[in-house]
């Protein structure tokens, strides 16, 4: 399995660099990794089927928990199947869909890539290895939808879908974590066999939370659709793959992985009732307002997606085998439509629906295609599509039975309403483009290459024979895959269950459906009136808040980062008066006793006015060499205070030091004019209460550290060793060059520097084309 | 382990500096000399490295003065792991330097300084001593004085100025702090300081301390919001010292945490909240401010700020596992941001502006480097396997273990917001066509120049990004040696009984 999943990863990275060995190899190569994967997997089914679950596991990064631990059961099956089966036909469409393209190359290796991350995501067993592919997914899909990336609205579509799936990727990398560190682990299947953990365990809210978050953003759930339909700015074989038959359900794939476990918690069903009921509806009759093919396909998607989440949310062994079967019914038509809607893009340059008409004459296998797949999509009996309406049907009309009648009534309803406008939307673009008759210039068209019109044909007779001869899929794929889900096996899918309610309904929306498509033609002014509601669409919400976001981002940013140093000065000195404020008050201890304290010398109180008032001429002064003479008369007096306290040594050093500043000072200044006043008294009357009451708070720090005891072991290490071991009389000296030399030598080396900067600030000057 | 060598990795960068500064105009020979140097010194701090991890910590006495009466400096997982790290960039920007910077620069010793800055970096993560600590962020401030100003461009001296004030403020509170500490107990000596500091009854000063200690450090580590003066300057200099500076200078800040508050102040419950609170603010204003600049160099600078909130965080926690998430961080986002710092400089080489608005098409243009820097891009997101996402997972676990969810929060914000700058930044540089405009007269451009030059311009990151893409796909072995420096960090005994008792001397 491990080997399955980097294949492509392998292909992606090796291919392009071998393809000028063999160029005429180039398509040959890249169609056989999804085609050989397809295959192995499918030697896979027998076991399946007999009820193994295959497993693989590989240490990687053991310390953190996160291991290649691999599970092939039912589900993941039946996704492989799909992401490779799929892939193939894709990979074939696209060697004869951008031919000649010069990057090719680049766009066969992240579609490798993309589909090895899929692969990954379903075969994953620990959600913290899905998050990995799911990342990787998210990626490989920016890279794909930013292909055409001269254009800047792919640019924009790609960010817009990284943006929003991005979200959801960390909301389950969140998830993934709270799974394993207050759950205990984050192997999915441990995680559904005990449910219980999930539905009462530690922060379960939060994680079912952040999985609909993770599921919705991915699986385009209202509010977060609106990534997808622009997403459709990607190549077609992009839109096909990647955004509407497989990475889209991985959102869906998650919701059914953690669905054994939470089936049945209140939060779980109503949420993804209600949700992916709103979101299928919602669509399916946005669909009916757009004119663009691939438009109506991305809103049809949506809905899709919305009815999967709908059935998930219903959680019934019903619901779960008609989501199961919808899956597969969805990825062919869809897949279908979007190839075939690529070959038209691609023949007449246009995907209009309101301009196409009558291609059949042109090319006949495609339109036969096409309108298998909107037959499909419409459910009609025979077509694979109603074996999948019916079983919806069923699931919905499941809660009259039991007594639900409301619910089931409103939930049949929901569901009725999103088909008949699915079926329109099938129709439009299915059979319209090519009934009716031909305008002109569409004559001289003709039939694309095989490589082209062939893929879509293998999509629709598969819609065809899957819809004869449902158990080709039973089980093998559909029965394990419920039994992955904690179902036993329903019964056997069927073609015909008689006339019943549920074979009503097919023919009421059939009906209503091909009444509101030959009732409401596509046109632009529909689409007009749906523009009128654009003010308050999701998407216009998401693109004007994230335009007030950056407002306040920039009103944020520029309001601590103004550009002037004193107000980072002040801002930094608030802080720090604040948080020793409010530890002050805490616990104020302050053990200064007053009167020692006042029992001062003459000459102690003598220096003292001495130094406040070469404070005072410092701070006030106008000119520059005066408030350097300040500072110099306040150091004398530090200095005299160590003489008076024994300290003859320091004081020597320090006078030496001061004098030597003053001296540089005087120099270098000298030149300067005075100074500038450019602040008002406002903020100097700030600037002086909190540069008193800093001061205030220094002075308490220092009378508290002057009371406190010092231990002196180190001092009298150094006054007891100065002779005896260092051989030196003064201790300060000793202190300087022996007990702490490093410290003296490493201050030799920043005046050094500091020389370096001088000179080369006084010399230095680039000339201008020199910069940088 | 020979003690010596801890010695090696801060001596041999002075003799260096000094050999280079013997060659003041010899600007040929200072670049062989500085690549030649740089790579000796990673060996020599690779050296150390595995030493140290093969036989436990290791101290050395400056002057052979028994602990805690000399300077002792002290070699541990965390220690030796930063020193062989700044070793690394400091290769990579030497040989960046060597293509990038300018003749008139390295006339007026840029190169000495530099390797200086190196050592001032080296001496600081090594140091097991409070005071010697401050010499070496003396260092530290002075030589990247120096360099911020080397050339004397009015931008760069605006920046200087913003740089050196309010670094030289978290100097004196610094250097305030350590005054405390000393009264309090007497020592300078970390270990000597740990043990002490418990038996201290004035509680109040020993918070006061702390307190003091966080502004300091804060400042340096550009923690909210004290970080103004990482923004002022940060896009002022020559890239290669952008590319030092963003990947080192604030990582000593972080440093000086980890050691201080889990040393000295590993009890203090009002730190913790006060770093966690920081952290989370930190990584949203870093966030919103990058998300607004044009200018590539400014981006990545707030993106430094962004990601010290993912660091500082996990010392807020103060868990083990957020230790590991935040040494694990610390590993991959020196390596990245040097990095990123470098790539800015090659864009502004190939197309003569770093402004988003300019740039763009260099898909079209050179795809390969195009993909060479999707690496340091796509490792900065942390898009898995790549190095950024390793460390997420035990920040996350570490946030929910505490049950912190204004954490988790602010790191899903910080990676979402992350992920679309950088997804942002690659539309404007890779994917955009070219704008129109013409780059400054006279700008000698990426393809004008020789191909050796062209050579040195890519071969540091080259280098550095396969550090990352190490860091990235052998994550096994960096979470183990993340982890060990977690436990080394959560019980310091071991720390202490090595520079206290070391071998010989029995402890007590």
């Amino acid at each position: 399995m491990l080997t399955a999943v980097l294949s492509g990863f392998v292909a992606a990275l090796v291919l392009p660099r071998v393809m000028h060995v063999l160029p005429r190899l180039q398509n040959l190569l890249w169609i056989a990794v999804p085609l050989g994967l397809c295959a192995w997997f499918a030697t896979k089914i027998p076991a399946v089927a007999r009820g193994e679950v295959l497993r693989e596991s590989v240490a990687w990064v053991p310390s953190l928990g996160v291991n290649l631990d691999f599970v092939i059961d039912g589900l993941s099956l039946l996704f492989a199947l799909m992401i490779t089966g799929i892939g193939s036909l894709v990979f074939i469409y696209t060697s004869a869909y951008m031919k000649g393209h010069r990057e090719l190359d680049k766009f066969y290796a992240y579609l490798s890539m993309f589909m090895a991350s899929m692969l990954g995501l379903v075969l994953a067993d620990g959600l913290m290895l899905m998050f990995v592919f799911w990342e990787l997914t998210s990626i490989s899909s920016f890279f794909l939808i930013g292909f055409k990336n001269s254009e800047e609205a792919s640019r924009k579509s790609a960010l817009t879908a990284l943006a929003v799936t991005g979200v959801g990727g960390m909301g389950l990398l969140a998830a993934a974590v709270i799974a394993k560190s207050a759950m205990g682990t984050d192997s999915l299947e441990a995680l559904s066999a005990s449910g219980e953990i999930l539905r009462e365990g530690p922060l379960s809210g939060l994680l079912i939370a952040l999985v609909f978050l993770a599921a919705f953003t991915k699986s385009a759930q209202f509010p977060f659709h609106f990534w997808l339909p622009g997403a459709m700015k990607a190549p077609t074989p992009v839109s096909t793959y990647l955004h509407s038959a497989t990475m889209v359900k991985a959102g869906i794939f998650l919701l059914l992985r953690f669905s054994p476990g939470l089936n049945g918690a209140p939060l779980w069903n109503d949420a993804l009732m209600i949700v992916g009921g709103f979101t299928m509806a919602y669509a399916a009759v946005t669909a009916l307002f757009k004119t663009d093919m691939k438009s109506i396909l991305a809103y049809t998607t949506i809905s899709a997606l919305g009815v999967l989440t709908f059935l998930i949310g219903i959680g019934t062994s019903a619901a779960l085998t008609a989501a199961l079967v919808f899956i597969l019914v969805h990825a062919t038509y869809k897949a279908t439509l979007f190839l075939v809607t690529g070959i038209v893009d691609h023949e007449t340059g246009t995907r209009d629906v309101t301009a196409l008409r009558g291609l059949r004459k042109v090319m006949m296998p495609v339109a036969a295609a096409a309108v298998i797949a909107a037959l499909s999509s419409a459910g009609l009996p025979l077509s694979f599509g109603f074996i999948g309406k019916d079983l919806i049907y069923e699931s919905t009309l499941e809660f009259w039975g039991n007594g639900a009648l409301n619910l089931g009534l409103v939930l049949t309803a929901v569901a009725l309403i999103t088909n008949v406008f699915l079926l329109h939307a099938g129709f439009v673009v299915g059979i319209r483009p090519f009934s009716g008759k031909m305008p002109d210039r569409f004559s001289d068209l003709h039939l694309p290459s095989p490589l082209m019109w062939v893929p879509p044909l293998i999509l629709a007779v598969l819609c065809l024979l899957f819809g004869l001869v449902p158990a080709l899929l039973e089980s093998g794929i559909v029965h394990p895959s419920l039994a992955a889900l904690g179902f036993e096996a329903e019964p056997a899918l069927k073609l015909w269950h008689g006339f019943n309610t549920v074979l009503l309904l097919s023919g009421v929306t059939l009906a209503l459906g091909t009444a509101v498509y030959f009732a409401v033609r596509p046109s632009e002014k529909l689409e007009a009136a749906l523009d009128r509601w654009a003010h308050i669409s999701p998407e216009t919400v998401f693109r004007k808040g994230s335009h007030l976001f950056r407002l306040f981002s920039r009103k944020w940013t520029l309001f601590f980062q103004n550009g002037y140093l004193r107000y980072y000065v002040l801002m930094i000195l608030i802080v720090l008066t604040g948080l020793i404020g409010s530890r002050m008050s805490g616990a104020i201890d302050l053990n200064v006793n007053i009167l020692t304290l006042l029992n001062l010398s003459a000459y102690e109180i003598a220096i003292a006015i001495l130094l406040i008032i070469g404070i005072t001429v410092t701070v006030f002064t106008g000119s520059r060499l005066t408030a350097v003479l300040g500072m110099g008369v306040v150091g004398y007096s530090i200095c005299l205070f160590f003489v008076f306290y024994s300290a003859p040594d320091l004081a020597m050093t320090q006078f030496t030091i001061d004098t030597l500043t003053v001296i540089l000072f005087v120099l270098v200044l000298y030149r300067l004019p005075r100074y500038l006043k450019l602040s008002d008294m406002r903020s100097r009357a700030r600037d002086w209460v909190i540069a008193s009451v800093f001061g205030f708070m220094l002075t308490l720090i220092a009378l508290a550290a002057v009371e406190e005891g010092t231990n002196r072991e180190t001092s009298e290490y150094y006054a007891d060793n100065a002779y005896l071991l260092a051989k030196g009389k003064n201790i300060v000296n000793v202190i300087l060059v022996d007990f702490r030399g490093t410290d003296t030598m490493v201050e030799i080396v920043v005046l050094g520097v500091a020389a370096v900067g001088v000179f080369s600030l006084l010399k230095l000057r680039l000339k201008k084309p020199d910069v940088k | 382990m020979s003690p010596q060598l801890i010695f090696w990795p801060v001596l041999f960068q002075l003799l260096l500096a000094v050999a280079l500064l013997f060659l003041w105009r010899k600007v040929q020979v200072q670049r062989a000399v500085s690549i030649a140097g740089s790579t000796v010194a990673v060996v020599l701090s690779a050296a150390l490295f595995t030493l140290t991890l093969r036989d436990g910590i290791g101290t050395v006495q400056a002057g052979n003065w028994p602990a805690p009466f000399g300077i002792a400096l002290v070699s541990d997982t965390l220690s030796s792991l930063l020193v062989l790290l700044t070793s690394l960039a400091g290769l990579a920007v030497s040989v960046f330097s060597s293509a990038s910077v300018t003749g008139a620069r390295l006339k007026f010793g840029y190169f000495p300084v530099f390797h200086i800055l190196l050592m001032g970096l080296n001496g600081a993560f090594l140091t097991g001593d409070l005071f010697n600590l401050y010499v070496w962020f003396e260092v530290i401030i002075i030589c990247s004085f120096v360099l911020i100003t080397l050339g004397t461009e009015r931008k760069q001296l605006e920046g200087a100025v913003k740089y050196f004030t309010l670094n030289m403020l978290a100097s004196i509170i610094f250097l305030t702090a350590i005054a405390v500490i000393y009264g309090l107990t007497g020592s300078l000596n970390l270990a000597d300081i740990s043990i002490q500091i418990a038996a201290i009854e004035n509680r109040f000063l020993v918070e006061i301390a702390a307190v003091l200690f966080f502004v300091g450090f804060g400042i340096k580590s550009a923690v909210f919001p004290l970080y103004f003066w990482l923004p002022a300057s940060y896009h002022t200099p020559p890239d290669a010292v952008s590319a030092i500076f963003g990947g080192l200078l604030t990582k000593v800040g972080v440093y000086a945490y980890l050691r201080i508050f889990t040393l000295i102040f590993a009890g203090d419950a009002f730190i913790r909240e006060l770093l966690v609170t920081a952290a989370i603010l930190t990584i949203v204003s870093g966030a919103l401010g990058a998300l607004i600049q044009n200018n590539l160099r400014k981006v990545f600078s707030y993106l430094i700020v962004c990601h010290i909130g993912f660091m500082i965080v996990g010392i807020g926690l103060g868990t083990e596992t957020a230790y590991a998430g935040t040494v694990s961080y610390l590993i991959h986002d020196i390596v990245v941001k040097t990095n990123l710092f470098l790539v800015a400089g090659l864009i502004f080489r190939v197309k003569g502006s770093v402004s988003l608005r300019d740039i763009g098409g260099l898909y079209k243009r050179y795809p390969w480097l195009s993909l060479l820097i999707a690496v340091p891009l796509f490792s900065l997101v942390g898009i898995p396997p790549l190095s950024g996402f390793w460390p997420k997972i035990s920040l996350f676990g570490a946030a929910t273990e505490t049950r912190s969810f204004w954490v988790l929060g602010a790191l899903i914000f910080g990676s979402v917001l992350t992920l679309i700058i950088v997804a942002k930044v690659w539309a404007a540089a890779v994917w955009k066509e070219p704008s129109g405009k013409n780059p400054p007269v006279k700008m000698v451009l990426f393809d004008q120049i020789s191909k050796e030059r062209r050579i040195l311009y890519v071969l540091p990151i080259v280098l550095l990004s396969l550090v990352s893409l190490y860091i990235g796909f052998g994550a096994e072995h960096i979470q183990e040696i993340a982890g060990r420096v977690a436990a080394d960090l959560i019980n310091p005994d071991a720390y202490i009984e090595a520079v206290l008792y070391p071998a010989g001397k029995s402890s007590p």
